[in-house]
């Protein structure tokens, strides 16, 4: 049996002795049954090697698909060697929050640095320093529009399910309502929603490009909800917008983004990283941790947590959000992966990103029975339809090592990275056509 | 401590002038002393009710949130905006800055003159 | 140390991707950005030196001792990190067909059975990404219980003055009214408080046991009956698990549900505040209200599955998967006996700690022994010598140590709140005994050093009065 004590058994015996105890039930003497009430039913220790040895084995049950075709959420992007370098570094992986600014200036700093960087991508003048991921950032961000007089989110169809639905349990408990306007063709339905929007809604969610991987005519949609005084939430991938219009020369009052692209493993779905960052009318407004830059008292640059009077440990119950633990390394993680691309490296994947979507749908589409789900403008995933049943079509694609696109319906949402080759594409088109 | 002899206070630190049906509402000195440097005050909406005794307004510290409580019945009329901007200025002049003004006011029922408010400072 | 923007030069990022091998898209001109962000353009070597600059800024459990209360900053084995970063868990697409995340499911499967086991709760949920986003979903499932029975009734939560603010956040999120319950002299809850606070309105209860004064409530089996009895469930608050994991279970408590800190208790690091896990225990009655997805073992293969009544969904996917897989290795590795021993070596560091220095520094619920963290009340040497919890916080700091827990809980107002943890040798603990006795007498001989501390830090204390009345947050390009 291993464990972590530095000190041995009988080094803590003189100690319990130190203070006065003869055994540890003096210290649990207000426990009922004392320090020895329950005997749990688990395995005996293990050492380290053995450790390692058992949860390799149990990763070895994992298929590591060798070419990734699918994203729908989290997207397999080249991670540069330099951000898993420095996000292991010991100090950054195992600080604390940085309460204590005297002795955190680095983490302090490096957060400020991911707000400024993140503002810059998405075009807005303030950030957090992170929320747990795009999802829940789409519900706090709800939240910041909550007013008394105006309540209710219209969320379009075409956003993220995952988000919808995270969205609807933040809601629910709440009793905010929430309206889903359906999708028509692919994309929003725009009258729909700007119907839906007529209801006194606080804020309306969009997401671009949408789940199917569609560039939207976002302008009259964020145009609508303004129109009703309502604020206007959009959701992005934050690699697109190496190339896409960002959410502040759209006019959104808020963006949210699943940060999961910007250097992050997809690692079965966590952790991630929930990027917000809104504009400064909203900035008061902000759930979650922010730092904010100041000076100590011989006027030397300093970074503080700021804002605090916003959050749950001053404000308690009347706090727009609980939230305390975020996601700093990931947010670190973010920073280095931007810093390390540079704008160049993110435009650059970007358009690699789509031009090989577009490439795979090319190719997959001039099989026969293939065609795209809705002629639609398209970034890095589209929506293709499939003429024979396209979860037989993924397992026989899993059996040459590729994850295929996502089987929804008649259909699969395929998706490209600037990782997948053109070579791999082509494999992958010609598997296609084995299998039929 | 000071406290203006044309004011009238409440328990809860804050004061209220009042010209015809029209009053301005603020922070005492000895409030914003307790309060300390404020960083924020979240302000109502003009137009929205105001009831005596009931919290209106919250003011932000570094590291604390305080309500404000409503000396007087009636409907806001003004809000000091100056205050999104520069929120020292309660700490600097508390009874030459108003937060809000409020129409058809009516004062609370026990409200305090201002020496009966010194006394009650005091006895805190 | 300078902003990473100030070392960029345009042209200097280092060429990462190649070129394109298929025809160029790009979408229409109406669909793009009008400008390119200003991010910063640094040549690799420069990317490595910067932050690794930052890096010496910062301290970690690496730098030494972090007494910080109710965080349990213990050691994060390294083999956990190795772990979590094998391909076959990191490269795995979280929607890839369960077949081939056999290993992964098998991961949440095991965590589940094992917190459930320590926790004593039947159904497991390992979602929630944080300990309040596992609060929130705790309370959810509570609401979801009373609503199903058609007791709309049921809205507020009680919550004593010394709970963390994230349980009065998380109840008000979760769509309850809060009711706060004074301590009682010992620190536990008032029971006659208690049984006046309850009644049909009583959706349930949330307590941190031991609680952030450090202390054991003996009365917990009765809070628990008092709170049953009158319709409520019970929550609990599992920050404070590591004293008694092992010894003794929130379920056999009274407990009807109940968030673990992964990045707490069972080792995960910090990150500079994240990432961490909050996964939601519960008893049967609770269980079919869990968020979807839960795994399931059916005969040997491990599914995704939609409980029956669920609640929906707390966050995209899963929950924070690495996390999961650090905190299963650690409890592999200390197995049934070692949790047992690490949570009464925790509280024997604190007690240690605690008996050395009070007859120094005020404990103002000393009386009793406490678990794995306990309260220093600064006020009267505070009064004597004019130095308050922070000054002899900002102190430790000069001593290469990590300030302790400042002014939590509430109820005491210059409260230090220290928390060992127990992956400290007797050596650290006395060199810390022995620092803060030397800062006790600093305080006495010349106050105004310590309230000038820190002396050796990157920075004095910074003005965050201004900071927060005009807030700059962000870099901004020179025009």
């Amino acid at each position: 049996m291993a464990n972590y004590l530095p000190s041995t058994a009988a080094e803590r015996q003189e100690m319990l002795e130190a203070i006065g105890c003869s055994s540890y039930d003096d210290l649990y003497r207000d426990v009922p049954g004392g320090a020895n009430s329950v005997t749990l039913d688990l395995p005996a220790g293990m050492t380290e090697m053995e450790v390692l040895g058992e949860m390799s084995h149990i990763a070895a049950k994992n298929t590591v698909f060798h070419m990734v075709f699918r994203g729908a959420g989290s997207y397999n992007h080249y991670i540069p060697q330099v951000v898993k370098s420095v996000t292991s570094n010991e100090k950054f992986v195992t600080a604390y929050t940085p309460y204590q600014a005297e002795i955190s200036q680095g983490v302090l700093q490096s957060i400020f640095e991911y707000q400024s960087m993140v503002c810059e991508l998405t075009g807005m003048d303030a950030s957090n320093a992170s929320v747990y991921d795009g999802a829940t950032a789409a519900a706090e961000a709800v939240f910041m529009c909550e007013e008394r007089k105006r309540s209710g989110v219209v969320i379009s169809e075409t956003v993220n399910p995952d988000t919808i639905e995270t969205v609807k349990t933040y809601c629910a408990s709440r009793s905010v309502e929430v309206t889903v306007v359906p999708a028509k063709g692919g994309v929003t339905d725009a009258e729909a929603f700007s119907a839906a929007l007529g209801n006194g809604a606080s804020c309306a969610i969009i997401q671009q490009p949408n789940y199917f991987g569609i560039l939207e005519d976002v302008k009259p949609l964020i145009d609508a909800a303004h129109a009703v005084k309502a604020k206007a939430i959009m959701s992005v991938n934050p690699i697109s917008l190496g190339i896409l219009a960002t959410p502040g020369e759209l006019g959104a009052d808020i963006c949210v983004a699943e940060g999961q692209p910007l250097g992050m493993p997809m690692a079965f779905g966590g952790p991630y990283l929930g990027i917000m960052t809104c504009t400064s009318a909203c900035m008061r407004k902000l759930s979650g941790r922010i730092v904010g830059q100041t000076t100590d008292h011989d006027g030397n640059n300093a970074f503080v947590l700021t804002l605090q009077a916003r959050e749950q440990h001053i404000r308690r119950e009347k706090a727009s959000s609980n939230i305390c633990s975020n996601e700093a390394l990931c947010a670190l993680t973010a920073s280095v992966y931007m810093a390390a691309m540079g704008p160049q490296g993110i435009e650059q994947a970007a358009k690699l990103s789509c031009s090989k979507a577009h490439y795979l749908a090319e190719q997959l589409c001039a099989i026969d029975g293939f065609e795209l789900a809705y002629d639609q403008p398209f970034f890095n995933e589209v929506l293709i339809k499939c003429p024979c049943d396209p979860k037989v079509l993924e397992a026989k694609l899993a059996e040459k090592g590729i994850l295929a696109g996502l089987p929804i319906g008649d259909s699969m949402l395929w998706c490209a990275t600037e990782i997948n080759t053109k070579g791999s594409i082509d494999y992958l088109v010609e598997a296609v056509k084995e299998a039929m | 401590m000071q406290a203006p002899e044309n004011l009238k206070y409440t328990k809860t630190h804050e004061w209220a002038s009042i010209d015809g049906d029209v009053a301005k509402v603020g922070l005492t000195d000895y409030a914003q002393d307790q309060l300390g440097d404020l960083v924020f005050v979240n302000l109502p909406e003009v137009g929205d009710a105001v009831e005596a005794g009931e919290a209106f307004a919250d003011t932000e510290s570094v590291k604390a949130v305080s309500e404000i409580y409503s000396p007087v019945t009636g409907e806001i009329s003004a809000i000091n905006e100056e205050l999104f901007d520069a929120p020292e200025l309660i700490n600097q002049d508390p009874y030459g800055t108003w937060l809000i003004e409020v129409s058809s006011a009516e004062l609370a029922d026990d409200l305090l003159d201002a020496a009966a408010y010194l006394e009650l400072c005091e006895a805190e | 140390m300078k902003l990473v923007f100030d070392i960029s030069k345009p042209g200097r990022s280092s060429q990462i991707l190649p070129e394109c091998d298929v025809p160029e898209v790009m979408p229409d001109a109406a669909f793009l950005r009008q400008s390119a962000p200003a991010l910063p353009e640094i040549p690799e070597v420069e990317v490595d030196r910067h932050y690794n600059e930052l890096a010496q800024e910062v301290f970690g459990v690496c730098d030494g001792f972090y007494p910080l209360g109710s965080c349990t900053m213990k050691y994060s084995p390294k083999v956990n990190e190795t772990i979590a970063a094998l391909p076959g868990f990191a490269k795995i697409h979280p929607l890839q067909p369960a077949e081939s995340a056999q290993g992964a499911l098998q991961v949440m499967s095991e965590l589940s059975s094992a917190l459930a086991e320590i926790t004593g709760m039947d159904a497991v949920s390992l979602q929630p990404a944080a300990g309040a986003h596992g609060e929130y979903t705790g309370l959810l499932l509570i609401r979801e219980y009373h609503l199903s029975r058609g007791d709309t009734a049921r809205t507020k939560i009680i919550v004593p003055d010394s709970a963390h603010g994230t349980n009065p956040a998380s109840s008000v999120m979760a769509g309850f009214e809060v009711v706060n319950v004074v301590s009682n002299a010992e620190g536990g809850v008032d029971l006659d408080g208690l049984r006046e606070a309850v009644g049909p309105d009583t959706a349930g209860l949330m307590l941190t046991n031991p609680n952030t004064l450090g202390l054991f409530d003996p009365n917990i089996t009765e809070i628990c009956k008092i709170i049953h009895e009158a319709g409520g469930l019970c929550y609990y608050d599992g920050a404070n698990l590591n004293p008694i994991m092992g010894v003794m279970r929130p379920g056999d408590m009274g407990f009807d549900c109940v968030h673990v800190n992964l990045h707490k208790t069972f080792s995960t690091p910090h990150g500079g505040g994240g990432p961490g896990a909050g996964p939601v225990g519960c008893k049967e009655l609770l269980a079919k209200f869990l968020p979807t997805p839960v795994v399931i073992d059916s005969e040997g293969r491990f599914e995704l599955s939609r409980p029956e009544s669920s609640l929906g969904r707390m966050k995209a996917f899963y929950g924070n998967f690495s996390v999961m897989v650090k905190a299963l290795a650690y409890i592999k590795v200390l197995g049934a006996e070692g949790i047992a021993e690490t949570a009464k070596a925790s509280a024997l560091n604190a007690n240690y700690m605690m008996r050395k220095l009070d007859d120094l520094y005020f404990m103002p619920y000393g009386q009793a022994p406490c678990m794995h963290e306990f309260v220093m009340d600064i006020a009267p040497l505070e009064h004597e010598t004019g130095c308050s919890a922070m000054d002899v916080a900002k102190r430790l700091l000069d001593f290469g140590m990590h300030a302790p827990t400042m002014y939590f809980p509430l109820i005491v107002h210059e409260a230090l709140m220290v928390e060992p943890t127990e992956t400290e040798s007797r050596e650290n603990l006395d060199r810390a005994i022995e620092v803060l006795r030397q800062i006790w007498q600093e305080c006495h001989d010349d106050p105004e050093f310590v309230k000038a501390s820190p002396h050796d830090a990157a920075i004095g204390r910074p003005d965050e009065v201004t900071a927060a009345r005009h807030p700059v947050v962000r870099w901004i390009p020179e025009a």
